[in-house]
């Protein structure tokens, strides 16, 4: 790495030469980058898509195409993310016999933080926020988000935290921390350079947006649920993503405010986590895993519902047991905030403090392992279709209670002194994410990607890509498994023990595997759009379904139901299937909904501008960003014709394109 | 679906099998503590697997039988609620859970990091022999051994003689940090400024691998030592053999050590500053600096008024050279603060034993943790002043 | 789950075929709450903050020779009493009387930005003293505490001038009245904050 010049001029910061990389690696990436970004732009300028994309989806508040933008981007990221997870293995499996491997340390810390990083808060949080956004307001019969312009507002935001961490790897540097950047080493005197000042603002502009959204799906849920439909006739999805939002309104507040902090700390010298003068360091690990605990119930309890959905959809049963799945999310909501120390049992708590939170972590895996026996029993006396999503529900279930139990190990605190940091952590939290979100991800696709687009997914390639991905994920991380338990511990860079070297490379052939598993993903994707008229959804419900979603028409109309759907009990489509009733087919009334709005993509557009000002010590442009954001907000008040309504001729053409395509499945 | 789980458990059942052949310093260790942690590790797999090798047995076994081509098997698509099941997949993980739970409330309790050493190896009492003390001090990026009852030093060696419990006291010089050495005990976190203690003893002689286990910065992946546990004999030798060392370390040596290097070689000191390890956790090594036990004594008593606000002086001399002092874009330039102590003052304050070395070697009573004291009244504590000048960051701590 | 008594197919209707009224903005009071309480968490991170840093001078200065609760008491004042009048703004909203609510709306900007100038002229005094948010941990949770709250309050005067031209604008519209409604929140909700801050830092840090 070349020396880094620290002095900063007026108009630029400390923005110089020295922010450009040398590393051959990162020059290859970047030319490759700009060249297929260059190909992407020209395309879509060739095929003049710009005014398209900008008026139909960039500026759009329908939920369901900010849904489907918002797996867009974590598709996108995962490939970021997976990359780097690569490299990581080909260097661990390079660097024996007193080789350093290819990597440098500057570069191998950046890529081991940057890959946590992205694949929580830019792959498993947009994936996860994508789903709740397209598929909670259709589950509750319900035509949009409570404040659908506050929704594109929060795609952008984290759209421009993406941004803000991609530009990491092309101008200057990303951190060198860790993926929660533990203070003194992420304080200005450990990690002088703009590493971690691009993890706090892109994390800071991704997090209004998480909160934001946090805060529309809460209040759509409670507020707009079609009539009939009483809490304890939600569609299990739709529970697992009100405690979601419950836990994102009340834990990711906490993370704004630390790392604010942080940034008072490194900007302004202040003294909150510093070793002298009085700050505490321990604080911020305390602070920060207050949000962190609950944040990986964030992520995995929309999932829980999605296999909760595919269990009884594809074995066409009612879900056994839903008041004990609703209770044991509730319970699992609620213990998600007194956990948080079982992070760090080796800071010196001392025994009844550990004691304590070792058996709060424990009792969560009472209601975890409750819903794995509902799942369980759903499938008892099913009928049990073997499709794609059911295929993905199988394999977690296998490999998810796995994890489970390696997690309930680390929550032993004398274990995890053994355990702690070790690839054996490594393999447990890659288990649990991998098997259950990631799992839950490609489940929820192949379940809801019919409904979106109005085709279903390759089959083939589909199981191609499953295979690949579980052997692959077994492959790659049971090796991990047996490492922790020879005392290796994680973010090493460089191995002298020889003998650990064949578990890296058994590891590595399982992320090789992987890696086809993301390629089959992305043929079968390319594939299903070549051939999407061989398997077209014109019923609406595909897979026999048993929610509101599979009532209305694949993709639905831009106002997802033209009457609101009155609900008597669970599974409301199920019995509206039951009783026979049709949707009605006159009568149409005009439809009130909300009109498209730019600002939300200008406001993210100045955040992120005004974050990557701030990492790189642009202060006049941080201040005219930031003016810039003021402005527009003021002035989007002042813009009351927000809405508008759809008129009778267009529902009933709509409706009766729909008549058609049902009277041509009939025929 | 069978096929795919018949897979899983194989691959599962491979790693165990190499299990035995390689190296699992986790599952075999040579330390009395860190076998008993393995076995409470092991206890709590078998515990699980009760539940677990049924859960996965059956998910295959449904999967399979209630496949949609089977229509032998009974098919009720509205059974959806039986209070029995409830009650067992509710109760029978409580009840796996709640025996656990009492494992891990005494099994943490006894091994708590900070309790000395009732025993030295399974029906063998710990003898009258005093522990061996190591200050150890996580430097950036090696560590730093300090045998107080020895005066010796050494960089990245660690020398224990066998059957004889070590007290290690723990701090860093920077950032965070942890300290693991697999075959003899847990890791525990070190931290600046702050002190943490960790008990271990190993069983059997040999050379074992020690190892930073929490990421602190470009050189921690070299940040490894071996930790050699000899007969008696062998470490009387060691320490004679340090005493012979051509260098010794004291302040200002401990200063030019302190500086970042990576994949640094082993190497021994012959005298060691008494004061040094509690002017490191003091953060005052430097001269003129204020140490964290004095400060948190003014503050106790309210801080120093506005005298406080000039008793700094800038830290002009390395500013930019050292890690941990670059000026904030925003904020002052980095400063200290000047101490108030007399000579003797410091020295009282400084060789005060540590309280997590008054406490009695054998203490099987009680199952409390020596990390946190006691709390006091609802409100703040009334704190016992030696504690408070002996233990300045525990005493940070536990002001929560 | 047998909670559904299947009525007659003929009997149930399964869609809502009437038109119906759909209050507008029906969500934004509960969503503007949800929001509160999430701001309120960030206010509790810095009070846990506070509570942890409080007494970690740094042999600096502790509250007592820096504060001056005379000072404190009168910024309260202002601050409670603008609370006050945004109500009196409220009354008069609800009456319908626009005149009348732009003068409380007026006198609670000018206690607001009473309350701005005290606090700052309060903290260029520590800083001038040498007592800035670097010199000890505890002023470093002082200043964040006290200035995220002060930040609040100059939002929340941007706001109010904001309100004030849209209602001079457009009247009592419902979407004014509804956002005065989240603004009078906001504007007590920061009261409340207060009220902590006085005690916790001021009142205690004293004794």
């Amino acid at each position: 790495m070349a020396t880094i010049d620290h002095s900063t001029t007026f108009l630029l910061g400390r923005l110089n030469w020295s922010a450009v990389p040398t590393d051959p690696i990162v020059l290859v990436t970047f030319v490759v980058v700009a060249i297929g970004g260059a190909a992407a732009l020209g395309a879509l300028t060739y095929y003049r898509l710009w005014g398209y994309l900008w008026k139909e989806w960039f500026t759009s508040v329908d939920h369901k195409k900010i849904g489907i933008m918002y797996i867009i981007l974590a598709i996108i990221m995962l490939v970021r993310g997976f990359a780097d997870a690569v490299m990581m293995r080909i260097q661990q499996v390079w660097a024996f016999n007193g080789s350093e491997g290819y990597l440098n340390a500057h570069h191998y810390d950046q890529i081991f933080t940057a890959h946590g990083v992205i694949m929580i808060f830019f792959v498993a949080m947009p994936f996860v926020t994508g789903l709740m956004n397209y598929v909670v307001p259709l589950q509750i019969g319900a035509r949009d988000v409570s404040f659908p312009f506050l929704n594109n507002f929060s795609f952008w935001m984290t759209v421009g935290g993406a941004v803000l961490v991609m530009a990491s790897l092309f101008v200057g540097e990303f951190a060198q921390t860790g993926w929660l950047a533990f203070p003194p080493l992420s304080g200005l005197g450990y990690s002088p350079w703009v590493g971690v000042d691009y993890y706090i603002w892109g994390l800071q502009v991704a997090g209004v947006g998480t909160t934001l959204s946090g805060i529309n799906l809460l209040v759509t849920i409670i507020k707009m649920r079609a009539p009939g439909m009483t809490l304890m006739r939600m569609p299990v999805f739709t529970w697992t993503s009100l405690c979601t939002n419950i836990l994102i309104v009340a834990s990711f507040p906490v993370l704004t405010m630390t790392l604010i902090l942080l940034t008072l700390d490194r900007y302004v010298g202040t003294n909150f986590f510093t070793s002298e003068l009085g700050g505490n360091s321990m604080m911020y690990i305390n602070l920060i895993w207050i949000w962190g605990h609950p944040e990986v119930y964030i992520l995995i309890l929309p999932l829980f519902g999605v296999f909760s959905e595919v269990t009884s959809t594809f074995c066409g049963k009612r879900l056994f047991g839903y008041s004990s799945m609703v209770y044991a999310t509730v319970c699992i909501t609620v213990l998600s905030y007194i956990v948080w120390l079982h992070h760090f049992f080796t800071m010196g708590s001392g025994a009844s403090v550990n004691a304590f939170f070792g058996i709060t972590t424990m009792i969560i895996s009472v209601p975890t392992g409750a819903k794995i026996f509902n799942w369980l029993f759903t499938m008892y006396q099913g009928r049990v279709r073997y499709d794609l999503p059911m295929m993905w529900t199988v394999a977690f279930m296998l490999t998810f209670t796995v994890g489970g139990m390696t997690g309930v190990l680390l929550a032993v605190p004398p274990a995890d002194f053994v355990l702690h940091n070790s690839l054996f952590l490594i393999a447990h939290f890659h288990n649990v994410i991998i098997g259950g979100v990631l799992f839950g991800c490609f489940a929820a696709i192949a379940y809801w990607w019919p409904k979106a687009f109005g085709f279903k997914l390759n089959v083939f390639w589909g199981k191609v890509s499953f295979w690949c991905w579980v052997v692959g994920f077994w492959a790659a991380f049971m090796p991990l498994y047996v490492l922790g338990l020879m005392g290796v511990t994680r973010r090493m860079r460089v191995f002298d023990d020889p003998d650990l070297r064949i578990w890296f490379i058994i590891a590595a052939l399982g992320a090789a595997l992987i890696a086809m598993g993301i390629a089959a993903f992305f043929i079968q994707i390319g594939v299903s759009i070549w051939k999407r008229k061989e398997n077209p959804d014109l019923s609406g419900d595909p897979w026999d379904g048993r929610t509101l979603e599979w009532a209305t028409s694949s993709p639905p109309p831009a106002y997802n139901f033209a009457f609101t759907p009155v609900v008597h009990g669970l599974d409301a489509w199920a019995e509206m299937k039951q009783e026979g009733q049709k949707r009605p087919k006159a009568a149409f009334m005009p439809i009130h909904m909300p009109r498209y709005t730019g600002t939300g993509v200008i406001l993210a557009g100045l955040s992120t501008v005004c974050g990557f000002a701030l990492v790189w010590y642009i202060w006049w442009l941080a201040a005219l960003s930031f003016l810039g954001i003021i402005v527009v907000a003021i002035a989007h008040t002042f813009n009351y014709d927000r809405d508008y309504y759809v008129p009778v001729e267009e529902v009933s053409a709509v409706e009766g394109e729909r008549d058609l395509q049902l009277a041509k499945l009939g025929a | 679906m069978r096929p795919n789980g018949l897979l899983k458990s194989c691959i599962l059942l491979l790693p165990l099998l190499f299990l035995s052949a390689c190296k699992a310093e986790v599952l075999a260790p040579t330390g009395d503590v860190a076998a008993q942690q393995r076995d409470l590790l092991v206890i709590s797999t078998l515990l699980m697997l009760i539940i677990i090798i049924p859960v996965m047995a059956l998910t295959v076994l449904f999967a399979w039988r209630y496949r949609e081509s089977n229509r032998a098997a009974v098919y009720r698509p509205n059974w959806d609620h039986s209070t029995k099941l409830e009650l067992i997949i509710w109760a029978v993980p409580l009840l796996i859970v709640v025996s656990l739970g009492a494992i891990t409330w005494v099994g943490t309790h006894l091994l708590d990091p900070y309790r000395p050493l009732a025993r030295i190896a399974p029906g063998k009492e710990v003898g009258q022999e005093e522990p061996l003390q190591v200050q150890v001090v996580a430097l950036d990026w090696k560590w730093l051994f300090i045998y107080p009852q020895y005066g010796v030093a050494a960089v990245n060696e660690l020398a224990v003689p066998v059957d004889r419990p070590v007290q290690f006291t723990l701090t860093s010089s920077s950032v965070m940090n942890a300290f693991y050495i697999p075959a003899m005990a847990g890791m525990i976190y070190a931290m600046p400024g702050m002190q943490t203690t960790l008990h271990g003893v190993f069983n059997k002689e040999g050379t074992y691998q020690g190892l930073a286990s929490h990421y602190s910065g470009a050189g921690f992946s070299g940040m490894r030592f071996k930790a050699k546990a000899t007969d008696a004999a062998g470490f009387d030798g060691w320490i004679a053999e340090a005493r012979t060392a051509s260098k010794t370390l004291d302040r200002p040596a401990y200063l030019q050590l302190e500086q970042p290097s990576e994949n640094v070689k082993p190497e021994l000191f012959a005298t060691v500053d008494p004061e040094l390890f509690p002017r490191i956790v003091n953060l005052c090594v430097e001269p003129g600096k204020i140490c964290m036990a004095e400060m948190m004594a003014i503050d106790k008593q309210g801080g120093a008024g506005l005298a406080g606000t000039i008793n700094v002086s800038q830290l002009t001399y390395d500013k930019y050279a050292r890690r941990g002092t670059r000026a904030p874009i925003l904020g002052w330039d980095p400063f200290q603060v000047t101490g108030f102590c007399s000579t003797e003052e410091l020295e009282r304050m400084l060789t005060a034993q540590p309280a997590s070395a008054n406490v009695a070697p054998v203490d099987q009573t009680p199952l409390r943790g020596h990390g946190l004291t006691q709390p006091g009244s609802l409100f703040g504590r009334s704190a016992d002043p030696a504690l408070t000048l002996a233990l300045p960051p525990v005493g940070a701590a536990t002001k929560l | 789950m047998s909670t559904t008594a299947h009525p007659s197919a003929a009997a149930t209707s399964y869609w809502e075929t009437e038109p119906h009224h759909h209050p507008e903005g029906a969500s934004t009071s509960l969503g503007f709450w949800v929001y509160l309480m999430s701001d309120c968490l960030m206010f509790a991170v810095l009070f846990a903050v506070f509570g942890v840093l409080g007494q970690s001078y740094a042999a600096g200065p502790g509250p007592k020779v820096l504060f001056d609760l005379t000072l404190v008491a009168i910024n309260t004042a202002f601050l409670l009493v603008s609370s006050i009048t945004f109500g009196f703004a409220m009354l008069a909203m609800y009456e319908g009387r626009q005149s009348r609510m732009q003068v409380w709306l007026a006198i609670t900007l000018f206690f607001g930005l009473a309350f701005l100038a005290v606090e700052l002229y309060e903290f260029h005094h520590l800083i001038e003293v040498g007592a800035g948010p670097q010199r000890s941990a505890f002023l470093s949770s002082f200043f964040a505490l006290v200035g995220t709250h002060g930040l609040h309050v100059t939002f929340g005067s941007i706001w109010l001038v904001t309100m004030m031209v849209q209602i001079h604008r457009k009247g009592l519209i419902p979407a004014n009245q509804r956002r005065m409604n989240c603004l009078s929140m906001f504007w007590h909700f920061l009261d409340v904050i207060w009220i902590g801050v006085f005690t916790f830092v001021y009142l205690l840090g004293m004794i």
